[in-house]
């Protein structure tokens, strides 16, 4: 064993003495210090297991990662929270989902829609409030191609029928009304709810959207949630790649297009957490090849599209090689404007189930150096594709505390932290340069050659800014 | 104020003897309210000589949330001047009658209806414990004293171990007490004896055996009580008993539920069940008749 996993380690160790024994010897399972071969069987954290009580951790609920994550940004869908108004309400395109369309009309991303439970729906059951839910929608959107029902958690525990009240709205409205069963009691993180909101997707739409006609280049852009504009960067690159997108989830996506991914010769998945189910899916049913890729920074930009373009004819892959060419001065100029403010600074990373390893790449880059990284909702596989990604000896962590990030931060002393909303606040107080990650705190896009240079403005605005000299620091 | 709650299981007769009680304590001059747990609303239809139209949840619903609601409208008054309240909830199948009931009950309490001057409030909760809302009457500061309705059929009588592990819970937790076994009496065999030592094996008492009468049914019929139908009636001077042995009742226990093995001993002892070598379980009175022979 390394001595830099040794020092981590001990670090580690350190920071775990403050707990009581069996709080100890439960977070112990997950953190780690990182070893890129995997061969170290200390190294490999737990995960996907139910958080301790008590250690404050970040999680969101199956609602979160069905509503939140993979249905809400389906911009032609009117998407219902099916509960009292609370979930509805702070989960209210909180993750900044960009779409086209003319809001009210023919699109609704960025509207609250909730069936507003009041005592005596919980105490007479919800389902006729849903009923006349969903027919003053109908009325008040035609244009509304489908209608989804998430469930929150009371609507579990009195057992309302949503699947019979959707069934009847279906038919009477002859489009597409989908009861999604993510009640945020269910699973142990927002995880159980992208595979729920995942399944909805197969029962319910996938393979009934029409496509006029097909090309081999007919690629479906997966797990890309067009926050501050992504999906576009991206699909703006696959488009010059010689590639047709014929569908994008679920950023700016429309139903028809969640109907015809199976379509596509080839599923692009990026966030691989939130979509995987789906294209496993398609590919023993419809045998569709998926690949994922990553759009974060040039180095990974063009391994990915020479990637992509493997699954395509010598064409597409000189096309590949051309926009590289072509963009790699741009990216280069980025690189040089940043590198100097950023070279050697160090990063800590602890996001949702993509970007603690995504990201990486974009930040060596601009020569930065990642020196921790965690989920709070990966699992085993996530952390498997992880550990290559960083330094030996970099420290692994899942489903953190609020306490081990602070540890962890003092110890470490990054130059910047990229987390999300709720760490927020605490890494202001702390004095320590903090990215909200989840959301690109109000910025974006990230992805692609369009997002590089943003991604690149903002971390140096973040770690170079004369602000955190100002703030009294509490080591 | 003592506040009682009635449990046992559905069917058993909770609704009928608590009101015949009721009736008998009014009689007596004692000062009495029941609030219905019970979405079914039927507890307090001998009283009020109608089934209560005005359910605290019923209403709640109608205006929209259980603020809008006045107390007078959902608090009648029947019979001897005894208070009557229903928590009403939804048709079988949906929603969550538990919750009704907890709200009900916090509405009662928040608007006054549990008086200075009452002496008594019964509690007349559906069939078994299924949830915490049909817990809410014995929570801290509620029903402190419990009866269990039950007859010598085997069911009500586990029903009746059942719920006595639920008092069990609470007792620890809070200051819940069983008063005792009522046998409202469904002539099975040697059915006083059984219950007297199951009330035994409980910790607790039968307090009274209510013999089986069909001027109950002829009282029913007519929405009445049989004290308010036939006073003189001898099934009416049962009730009476029953009221003067709750009101001077002082043997109230945690109680020792039993697990299901001394249960079934029990019925063994007493001839209801045969021992396990004798009892042919699974086998049908005429082994043909069975549906998974062959032929």
């Amino acid at each position: 064993m390394s001595t830099a996993i040794k020092e981590t380690q001990k670090m580690i160790e350190e920071v775990l003495d403050a707990y009581p024994e069996k709080a100890k010897k439960d977070r112990a399972r997950h953190l780690a210090a990182n070893d890129p071969t995997g061969q170290c069987s200390a190294c490999q954290v737990k995960s996907n297991i139910k958080s301790r009580p008590g250690v404050m951790t970040v999680r969101g609920c199956a609602y979160a990662g069905a509503k939140g994550v993979v249905w809400g940004p389906v911009k032609d869908q009117i998407t219902i929270s099916h509960g009292p108004v609370g979930c509805g309400q702070y989960s209210w395109w909180s993750r900044r989902n960009y779409y086209n369309g003319q809001t009210g009309i023919d699109t609704f991303g960025t509207m609250h829609i909730t069936t507003d439970f009041q005592e005596k729906d919980i105490v007479y059951g919800g389902d006729k409030n849903l009923d006349a839910a969903l027919r003053e929608l109908k009325e008040l959107f035609p244009l509304a191609k489908s209608m989804g029902i998430l469930s929150e958690c009371p609507v579990g525990l009195i057992g309302d029928d949503i699947e019979a009240v959707s069934k009847k709205a279906e038919k009477e409205f002859a489009m597409p009304v989908v009861p999604v069963r993510c009640e945020g009691f269910r699973g142990v993180s927002q995880s159980l709810g992208h595979h729920i909101a995942n399944d909805t997707i197969r029962d319910h739409i996938l393979g009934k959207g029409q496509l006029e006609s097909s090309t081999p280049y007919d690629v479906a852009l997966i797990g890309d949630y067009n926050i501050g504009g992504d999906a576009w960067a991206s699909r703006k690159m696959l488009e010059e790649l010689g590639l047709r997108v014929i569908a994008q989830w679920t950023g700016d996506a429309s139903i028809n297009e969640m109907g015809i991914a199976h379509k596509a010769k080839v599923n692009l998945v990026h966030c691989y957490r939130s979509m995987n189910y789906i294209c496993r899916h398609m590919e023993e049913q419809y045998g569709i090849p998926w690949t994922e890729f990553n759009f974060f920074g040039p180095t990974k930009i063009y391994q990915s599209l020479r990637k992509i373009a493997s699954h395509f004819d010598d064409g597409i892959k000189e096309n590949a090689e051309k926009m590289i060419a072509k963009y790699k001065p741009v990216m280069d100029a980025v690189i040089e404007e940043f590198k100097p403010g950023l070279e050697g600074k160090r990063v800590m990373l602890y996001v949702g189930g993509l970007r603690p390893r995504h990201t990486i790449g974009a930040y060596e880059d601009l020569g930065m150096e990642v020196v921790a990284s965690g989920y709070e909702f990966g699992h085993s596989d996530d952390y498997k594709r992880t550990y290559p990604e960083m330094k030996e000896g970099a420290v692994i962590m899942d489903d953190a505390t609020l306490y081990e990030l602070e540890e962890f931060t003092r110890r470490l002393n990054p130059d910047m932290v990229g987390s999300g909303i709720k760490e927020k606040y605490s890494y202001h107080k702390l004095g320590v340069p903090f990215r909200q990650m989840h959301s690109w705190d109000y910025s974006g896009p990230y992805h692609g050659f369009d997002g590089f240079p943003v991604f690149a403005r903002d971390m140096d605005m973040t770690v170079n800014s004369p602000t955190w000299g100002l703030i009294r620091k509490n080591k | 104020m003592r506040q009682i709650a009635i449990y046992g299981k559905g069917g058993i007769g909770k609704s009928t003897t608590t009101q015949n009680t009721v009736a008998g304590l009014s009689e007596a001059g004692y000062k009495c309210m029941i609030v219905g747990c019970d979405p079914k609303a039927d507890a307090t239809r001998l009283i009020l000589h109608k089934k209560a139209q005005a359910t605290v949840m019923d209403m709640a619903r109608e205006r929209g949330t259980v603020e809008d609601l006045e107390i007078e409208e959902v608090l009648l008054t029947g019979y001897r001047g005894i208070k009557c309240a229903e928590s009403g909830g939804p048709e079988p199948g949906v929603g969550c009658a538990g919750r009704g009931v907890i709200t009900a009950i916090n509405f009662l309490e928040e608007n006054g209806a549990y008086g200075e001057d009452l002496d008594f409030v019964f509690y007349d909760v559906l069939g078994d414990v299924v949830c915490g809302g049909f817990a809410m009457p014995i929570r801290e500061g509620k029903a402190k004293e419990i009866y269990i309705v039950t007859s010598g059929e085997m069911m009500a009588m586990y029903a009746a171990n059942n719920i006595s592990r639920g008092i069990l819970k609470y007792a620890q937790s809070g200051g819940v007490r069983l008063g005792g076994l009522i046998c409202n009496s469904r002539k099975t065999d040697k059915e006083y004896e059984l219950i007297s030592e199951l009330a035994k094996k409980l910790g607790t008492q039968m307090i009274h055996f209510v013999p089986r009468d069909n001027q109950v049914q002829r009282a029913e019929l007519r929405r009445m009580t049989v004290i308010e139908y036939s006073g003189d009636h001898p099934q009416a001077d049962e009730y009476r008993s029953l009221a003067k042995k709750m009101a001077e009742n002082k043997n109230l226990v945690i109680p020792t539920p039993m697990s299901m093995d001394d249960l079934e001993k029990l019925l063994m002892d007493f001839g209801i069940l045969e021992n396990e070598e004798q009892q042919g379980l699974g086998i049908g009175e005429r082994k043909e008749t069975s549906v998974f022979t062959n032929p």
